[in-house]
């Protein structure tokens, strides 16, 4: 039963993430991300951890996922993002080499025999009663940091979005090409 | 058939030669974005499925803080892509190289 859930999950994960990586339309690009979000929260439901799985859910296919739809406001979404792609074959070569080489680094130690768990939960807790647990005493200050780093990068967020933001940029491009405004610039 | 830590493991492999395909080879930079969730997402799966596997519960609290940190990335990262394409009219990176090199 864990098996079919596994596959399924896992099938469905990376065609969703080949269809964002190799999708023309942004917008394809990005349901299918957000689908591919959902479908990791069911893997870590999988594995039991449960609190992971529903923040995974919350945050991020609610919260990134949303906030990059509103960003497309912005963009001009409809439009296929054309692109020159040189040497395919180099790029998978390249890719495929480190990420074997990466996983096989950071795997190696987690195989071997000889590590021992260092931050284990009380015996009887469940999933979520043994992370808050953990968060609010062993990552008490990584935990009071992200929430300042949160609370900055709402404030940057908000600066950098908000400026002339009383013009519409169909307005500010109207006639003037793109490209050859560039041009002009350079 | 059990499902063990590997199985967990070349799947994070996968989709992270996957999102790193995607950032090599992509040219508009709203999709290296998107290429680069899919890498934060395959680092998270290893984290938690280590996690799970030894009973160590940090594991599962750095995913949380990866999927933070990933929250105000996001945040800032569409405040300076807003900019560009404010400035430029293009997210198109061979259209916005202006060093003459």
């Amino acid at each position: 039963m864990e098996a079919i859930a596994f596959y399924t999950f896992s099938i469905l994960i990376t065609g969703l993430f080949l269809v964002t990586v190799f999708s023309r339309n942004i917008l394809y690009a990005m349901s299918s991300l957000a689908a591919g979000m959902v479908l990791i929260s069911g893997l870590f439901f999988i594995m039991r951890a449960d609190f992971l799985g529903a923040v995974q859910l919350v945050v991020y296919s609610g919260a990134i996922m949303a906030l990059y739809a509103f960003g497309m406001m912005f963009f001009d979404a409809t439009r296929d993002v054309k692109e020159k792609n040189s040497s395919a074959s180099s790029v998978f070569l390249l890719s495929g080499i480190s990420a074997v080489i990466l996983v096989a680094i950071f795997a190696a130690p987690a195989i071997g025999e000889h590590i021992k768990p260092l931050v284990t939960a009380a015996k009887g807790l469940d999933n979520t009663q043994a992370i808050g647990e953990i968060l609010f005493t062993k990552y008490l200050i990584p935990f009071e940091v992200a929430a300042v780093m949160l609370l900055v990068a709402m404030v940057a967020g908000i600066v950098l979005a908000s400026k002339k933001m009383d013009q519409s940029l169909s307005e500010i491009y109207q006639d003037a090409d793109p490209e050859n405004e560039l041009k002009e610039q350079k | 058939m059990t499902i063990g830590l590997s199985h967990y493991l070349i799947l994070s492999a996968i989709l992270f030669s996957v999102g790193l395909a995607g950032v090599l080879r992509r040219k508009n930079l709203l999709m290296l974005f998107f290429a680069t969730e899919i890498m934060l997402n395959a680092a998270n799966i290893a984290f938690a499925a280590i996690s799970v596997h030894i009973g160590d519960l940090s594991g599962q609290m750095f995913a949380l803080f990866i999927i933070a940190i990933a929250a105000s990335e996001v945040a800032v990262g569409l405040g300076l892509l807003i900019l560009i394409y404010k400035k430029y009219g293009t997210l198109d990176l061979d259209n916005l190289s202006i060093m003459k090199g």
